[in-house]
């Protein structure tokens, strides 16, 4: 196999399957990204709302009751947890990731993620509002 | 002209729909989550919440919301399968069941939201 | 304070060995000294053989890049005190084939460098009479950040999309294709973009950010990709929506 010459054989490390744990950094980036599956989870979620609402008074009440089981409940803190982790990273990568100009001049970028911090506020009391009457 | 790829649009959709996500859900997923199934508010009565549903705007709104936040979960958990568990080789399989998953989705939302409510 | 510490140094010599083993070598810890300080200290008096790459040892030639207890650093800027007690490990670059103990197969850069075309194009070039092509300040700041770049390769051994696939265009060459495009005095940006809206060009980042966290010279690759995103989409958008007219 190994000549008695000096050998140009490369030496390619391959990548371990478990990449993603073995720096700190990496494993926030994977859970950063597994936060969307909790975003399809809550659309889901919705969704079977929703269905709830179109069937009568009695199915959303049977809705709310099944959405009161504990296991739902720690689902739905969780999902929650990452749902804002989801919201949280996406408005602080925002600045890095656009150059947003207002009349010529880079808009900083505190600025750009606290306008994005007030805008889900204000999103956020509109629906309630609209939700709870 | 660039050979025509799609990403850019799947991109567009997906971006969206991280905007729709992080402006939307997280306080529809406090109240109907957390804070109704345990009483922390008083349940908004059904006639409510019905009229709400059936106004045009939230129909359009919520479709259009559902449908990006599930493209935005389709392209993200793809690349997460792909990079993480190093599963390039299934890439077809992977989109189809992604974005499937997503298109199913959005369909869904589509009935419910124009047709069932 | 010790007046030693140990560097655990990967060796990988192809003509005896299939994989790369380690060796330990004691050298004196000095405050001023940097990590490139005690590889010639070992290449100097304990072992001629060791082989690694380095030029300026001042942070600017980008040559001398190798992964420091694992994160990617450039061996003149990182202290030895900064690890002390010890030891230390240093491997080659990762992500890249090893030709011979820290030295890496380079290549595979130099060619992406190329096919980003860094340099000023414009469909018109001035005469030389009507003398240089301006530039004012704010002009510069558009694009200067991401002239820093020397070519290190530090982000594309912090990289997990381009470890995990090396038709990854890569950050270095994404940013250095924006450094030409965000130039004022540059008409390039459609021929770029043939070769950085591609599955394995920008639309393969994910946006870890690590490239950015890597970078010794601040440029920021992982802003100037998604930066480049947004600009390819609008661009494809505009295709769609107005083929005609196109440069």
């Amino acid at each position: 196999m190994s000549s008695q010459l000096s050998s140009a054989r490369l030496y390619k490390p391959k990548v371990p399957l478990l990449w993603w744990l073995s720096r700190r950094s990496y494993t926030m980036f994977v859970l950063r990204e597994l936060s969307s599956v909790f975003v399809a989870w809550t659309v889901v979620y919705l969704l079977l709302l929703i269905r709830a609402v179109s069937r009568g008074p009695a199915e959303y009440q049977r809705f709310l009751h099944w959405a009161a089981s504990p296991w739902l409940i720690v689902l739905n803190a969780v999902a929650l947890a990452f749902v804002l982790l989801h919201a949280i990273t996406f408005v602080n990568l925002t600045p890095q990731a656009m150059a947003v100009r207002v009349r010529g001049r880079r808009v900083p970028g505190r600025l750009l993620a606290g306008s994005l911090y007030l805008t889900l506020l204000l999103v956020s009391a509109f629906l309630a509002w609209l939700v709870v009457g | 002209m660039p050979r025509r790829t799609v990403e850019p649009f799947v991109w567009l959709l997906f971006s969206g729909g991280g905007v729709a996500a992080a402006l939307v859900l997280p306080v529809l997923l406090v109240l109907f989550g957390l804070a109704l199934p345990l009483g922390w508010i008083a349940a908004p009565d059904h006639a409510h919440l019905l009229g709400v549903l059936r106004n045009p705007l939230t129909r359009l709104g919520l479709v259009v919301v559902c449908a990006l936040a599930l493209v935005h979960w389709a392209h993200r958990f793809r690349y997460t399968l792909l990079d993480g568990l190093q599963l390039h080789r299934y890439d077809r399989l992977v989109v189809a069941v992604c974005y499937g998953g997503a298109l199913a989705g959005s369909v869904l939302a589509a009935y419910l939201l124009f047709v069932a409510v | 304070m010790p007046d030693q510490i140990t560097l655990r140094v990967a060796r990988y010599r192809p003509e005896q060995e299939e994989a790369p083993t380690f060796d330990e070598y004691d050298v004196p810890l000095r405050e001023d000294w940097v990590v490139l300080d005690g590889l010639n200290y070992i290449k100097d008096e304990l072992d001629g053989t060791l082989s690694y790459r380095w030029s300026c040892r001042m942070g600017i030639c980008g040559s001398c890049g190798a992964m420091v207890n694992g994160e990617p650093k450039l061996m003149c800027a990182t202290f030895l005190t900064a690890y002390a007690p010890g030891p230390i490990r240093i491997d080659p670059l990762a992500n890249f084939p090893v030709i011979r103990d820290l030295v890496v197969e380079l290549t595979d850069f130099m060619t992406k460098l190329g096919m980003v075309k860094p340099w000023l194009i414009r469909d018109e070039e001035q005469p030389v009479e009507d003398g240089e092509y301006l530039q004012t300040p704010a002009q510069l700041d558009e694009y200067k950040q991401f002239s820093m770049c020397i070519n290190c390769m530090l982000c594309y051994s912090a990289c997990p999309v381009y470890g995990l696939d090396t038709k990854f265009l890569g950050p270095a060459a994404i940013a250095l294709a924006q450094r030409y495009n965000l130039d004022s005095r540059d008409d390039g940006g459609h021929e770029r973009l043939t070769v950085l809206s591609q599955p394995e060009g920008v639309w393969g980042c994910t946006y870890v950010g690590e490239c950015s966290r890597a970078c010794p010279k601040g440029v920021d690759p992982a802003g100037a990709i998604q930066r480049y995103k947004l600009t390819a989409a609008t661009a494809a958008v505009k295709s769609l929506l107005m083929p005609w007219g196109q440069r």
